[in-house]
């Protein structure tokens, strides 16, 4: 009680945070779901065909140029295919392995590290040591690799995101469950007699949670570019379904001739993953039962 | 029986690994914690636990409510041997020993509201009437019904021991170890908390052990004192005789060294 | 009279809400005095220390004031002109014996910093006073110690040293922040001890911040009492425990721990102490607002 002075201070201090948390959690947040909308009305909100070639129509600048012609906002490239209608389906096959893959990843990733930060032993040295086997292969080459097996396709390339990522939640959910574990709250679960699992569950999961909610943004954002670059490299879904690797990997090579080609779908990508790395802090601050 | 001893220690042995002399390969060295302690705790006695840092006074807490498993030697709880029970065995005997932590921060979850806080032991061991005991345990330890809401950190450092002591009573268990609980507050907090303690001893007829390493608030409180120095026990007797005639030379050198807050205070430099 | 630090009407806000941690608070510390500045968590008491020797934290500002270290007022002093003044009038004895020494270095450079980044000394010069200290603060075997690294020695062995390195180039002021806080009763009146006689030796002006009345007790000559960042006594210990002034600062004393009369002390700090001191700080935080 004699504390209370400078604890209203204190939570003046907050309120300043939580403002300036405020500005970037609706910018990105309002983005994410734009791509959202996007995705999910596509077939209604795209002025054209993404597919429809039209070879007379080739490389038209975008709708601010004077000479170019109405209905193609962002230009067309060098197929006559509608630039803004691509990166509007586009946002299908990013949504799809972000969510899908970042959430299989975040799930199987952050399991392992809690059973591992928080039971140790010899699960913590079996989990650990796959770990560290695991993180010894170069990345890309395995992700290249496991689609030459698994062949091309949307599913593939979930597959590798996940079982190349998993290790990313395994190793920061393990530390911080280390942490949590050595906290006097768990003791106090152990003294009321609570079952180990349940107090991994019901004590530890909450406080981890924050950065699983981080980690797993973060997660959703690789997850756009790794299948972008998969795309880039050609080894990602059959060339007849828009995707921003693709268009980028096409706008590349016609950049001095119609630079709208490669730098609508770049924008559209840059965005996007910075919006969930953003959406993530935000959320976790938000998450933060002390800066509520 | 009554004149069983609520608590039985005997020839207690606890020791660790010691990571810091861990060589290369191979397993890291035995460190000798408590070495072979024998003592009892009456029912309805208040056991201060003292000693420096070192001395082994919360290893030995948290191995007599079993957060530890001994290495040697026995514990009886009620006469029953709990040396080296499992977890599922441990569990009913959980609701009749509780603790209550020194730093009421990271003890508590700061994901949960005080209601939880209080509910979580409660509903574990299927008691009825859970909300009406979570008020009472409100009630006893002198905070208003309304902070079942609140959470943890929305409460002052004395607030937070007091929800920490209103979670371990609501259990209305025989024997409650409380691990240096007002060390972290502010005497004006430190001074209620402790008020409140003795209170609570007496109207629930609790037996307490107290662990500290502040002989003044042990003597206020306690009807025993038991100190250690180096996982031995040095000196073991009634409080009154252990401050009036301490036998043991570690016994004075702390109370030489405890600066009273008096300026003429004998034997200070 | 003029002491060698004088603070007047000193006052620090947090940045953003403008709330004060320190109002308007004067005190003098003559040559050689040793001044318990003293509070509950909170009270403003270490701010104090920080402020003199300039080392607030970045979400802190001196809004008001002046801190006159001999005959300059550090606060009217070029930012790196202040440093250098401090740093060559003033040290800090810190709270932590852990975090405050750096456990990648051994102790002999962290103690001989001083002497040659601020003094100008030569290292070999630098290393033989350390050397000269190391024993002066009753360090056993001072040159296997210069070469040892901070984990391998005791909490009292460390603050031992940052005792000697406080002293190393003879500031005028030393700042001792809660010194024994961390440390063992019996440890404690050995450091006390210790640092007692370093400055009864050196002739060092020493503001000690505590909260702990029995230690003020013993080491120092007057003190000051803080509650909110108000000041509420100023007084000789001699006065002071034989009758604080102030209910608060009397309040504070009941509640100090006193083993030989444990009911007596001990006592819970009443609501009207805390309802009238509370009020008090209102009373001059409405008086300085309307001031300005």
């Amino acid at each position: 009680m004699p504390r209370s002075i400078p604890g209203c201070v204190m939570l003046d201090g907050r309120a300043a945070i939580r403002r300036r948390l405020g500005l970037r959690l609706w910018l990105s947040g309002g983005w994410l779901a734009l791509v959202l909308l996007a995705a999910l009305l596509a077939p209604w909100i795209s002025p054209q065909d993404p597919l429809a070639q039209d070879l007379m129509s080739g490389r038209l600048p975008p709708f601010w140029v004077p000479q170019t012609e109405p209905g193609f906002w962002l230009g067309t490239d060098s197929l006559g295919r509608d630039v803004l209608s691509r990166i509007i389906w586009g946002a299908r096959v990013a949504l799809i392995v972000a969510f899908v893959a970042g959430t299989l990843t975040a799930t199987i990733g952050s399991a392992l590290g809690l059973i591992a930060g928080y039971f140790r032993g010899w699960a913590d040295r079996l989990i650990s040591r796959l770990v560290d086997i695991w993180m010894a292969f170069p990345p890309v080459l395995f992700a290249i690799l496991l689609i030459a097996v698994l062949g091309p396709g949307l599913m593939s390339i979930i597959i590798a995101i996940v079982v190349i990522d998993w290790t990313r939640f395994a190793r920061v959910i393990r530390a911080e469950a280390m942490n949590q574990g050595a906290m006097d709250y768990v003791a106090s679960a152990q003294v009321a007699g609570m079952p180990r699992g349940r107090i991994m569950l019901a004590e530890i999961l909450p406080n981890v949670l924050p950065t699983i909610v981080a980690l797993l943004s973060l997660e959703m954002g690789i997850s756009v570019i790794v299948e972008a670059i998969l795309s880039f490299v050609n080894l990602s879904i059959s060339t007849d379904q828009p995707t921003w690797g693709g268009m980028i990997a096409e706008g590349r090579i016609s950049v001095h001739q119609a630079w709208w080609v490669l730098v609508f779908p770049l924008i559209a990508l840059f965005l996007t993953v910075l919006s969930f790395s953003q959406f993530g802090e935000g959320l976790k601050d938000r998450f933060d039962p002390v800066l509520r | 029986m009554p004149d069983e001893p609520l608590i039985r220690v005997e020839n207690l042995r606890v020791s660790l690994a010691d990571m810091t002399q861990k060589p290369l390969i191979g397993r890291a060295p035995r460190l000798e914690i408590l070495k072979g302690l024998s003592f009892d705790i009456p029912r309805g006695a208040v056991v201060g636990i003292v000693g420096g840092s070192g001395s082994g006074k919360s290893t030995l807490g948290r191995t007599l409510i079993r957060l530890l498993e001994p290495t040697g030697g026995t514990i009886r709880f009620d006469g029953r041997d709990i040396t080296h029970l499992d977890e599922a065995a441990l569990r009913p005997m959980r609701r009749r020993m509780q603790m209550i932590f020194q730093d009421p921060m990271s003890s508590l979850n700061p994901r949960r509201r005080v209601a939880g806080i209080i509910a979580g032991p409660l509903r574990l061991h299927g008691l009825d009437r859970v909300s009406a005991r979570v008020d009472e345990a409100l009630d006893h330890v002198g905070l208003p019904r309304a902070f079942r809401n609140r959470y943890p950190h929305e409460l002052s450092g004395g607030q937070r021991q007091r929800i920490g002591i209103a979670r371990a009573i609501a259990m209305a268990p025989e024997f409650i170890l409380a691990d240096e609980i007002v060390s972290g507050l502010d005497v004006s907090s430190q001074a209620q908390v402790l008020n409140l303690l003795e209170r609570l001893v007496k109207d629930l007829g609790l037996t307490l052990a107290f662990i500290s390493h502040d002989l003044s608030v042990i003597r206020r409180l306690c009807t025993r004192v038991m100190v250690l120095q180096q996982g031995e026990i040095v000196e073991n007797a009634a409080t009154a005789d252990v401050f009036d005639h301490p036998q043991a030379a570690y016994t004075r050198e702390l109370l030489d060294a405890i600066p009273l807050p008096d300026p003429d205070q004998a034997n200070w430099a | 009279m003029s002491g060698y630090l004088r603070i007047r009407n000193l006052s620090v806000a947090l940045r953003d809400s403008g709330a004060r941690l320190l109002r308007s608070v004067s005190l003098e510390v003559a040559a050689g005095e040793v001044r318990g500045l003293v509070g509950e968590s909170g009270a403003g008491k270490s701010m104090i220390g920080k402020a003199v020797l300039g080392i607030l934290p970045r979400s802190v500002e001196v809004v008001e004031g002046e801190i006159w270290l001999g005959d300059v007022d550090l606060l009217r002093l070029p930012p790196a002109e202040r440093r250098k003044r401090v740093g060559a009038n003033a040290a800090l004895i810190p709270q932590d014996p852990l975090t405050a020494l750096n456990p990648s270095r051994r102790i002999g450079g962290q103690v001989t910093d001083r002497l040659v980044d601020i003094l100008g000394w030569k290292r070999a010069k630098a290393e033989a006073r350390a050397l000269e200290l190391l024993a002066e603060v009753h360090i056993p075997d001072p040159a296997r110690v210069m070469r040892s690294y901070p984990h391998e020695l005791s909490g009292g062995m460390r603050q031992r040293i940052l005792i000697a390195s406080a002293f190393a180039a003879e500031p005028r002021l030393i700042i001792a922040d809660e010194p024994t806080t961390a440390l063992d009763v019996t440890v404690q009146k050995q450091i006390l001890r210790l640092i007692a006689a370093m400055q009864a030796r050196h002739g060092t002006t020493l503001l000690f911040v505590t909260h702990d009345l029995g230690v003020v007790s013993k080491v120092c000559q007057s003190l000051s009492v803080l509650y909110a960042g108000l000041m509420v006594e100023d007084t000789t210990v001699a006065d002071f425990f034989r009758a604080p002034a102030h209910p608060y600062s009397a309040a504070l004393l009941a509640a100090t721990p006193k083993y030989t009369d444990p009911w007596a002390s001990l006592m819970p700090v009443s609501e009207a102490v805390i309802d009238a001191v509370r009020a008090e700080v209102d009373a001059a935080e409405t008086e300085w607002r309307d001031a300005r």
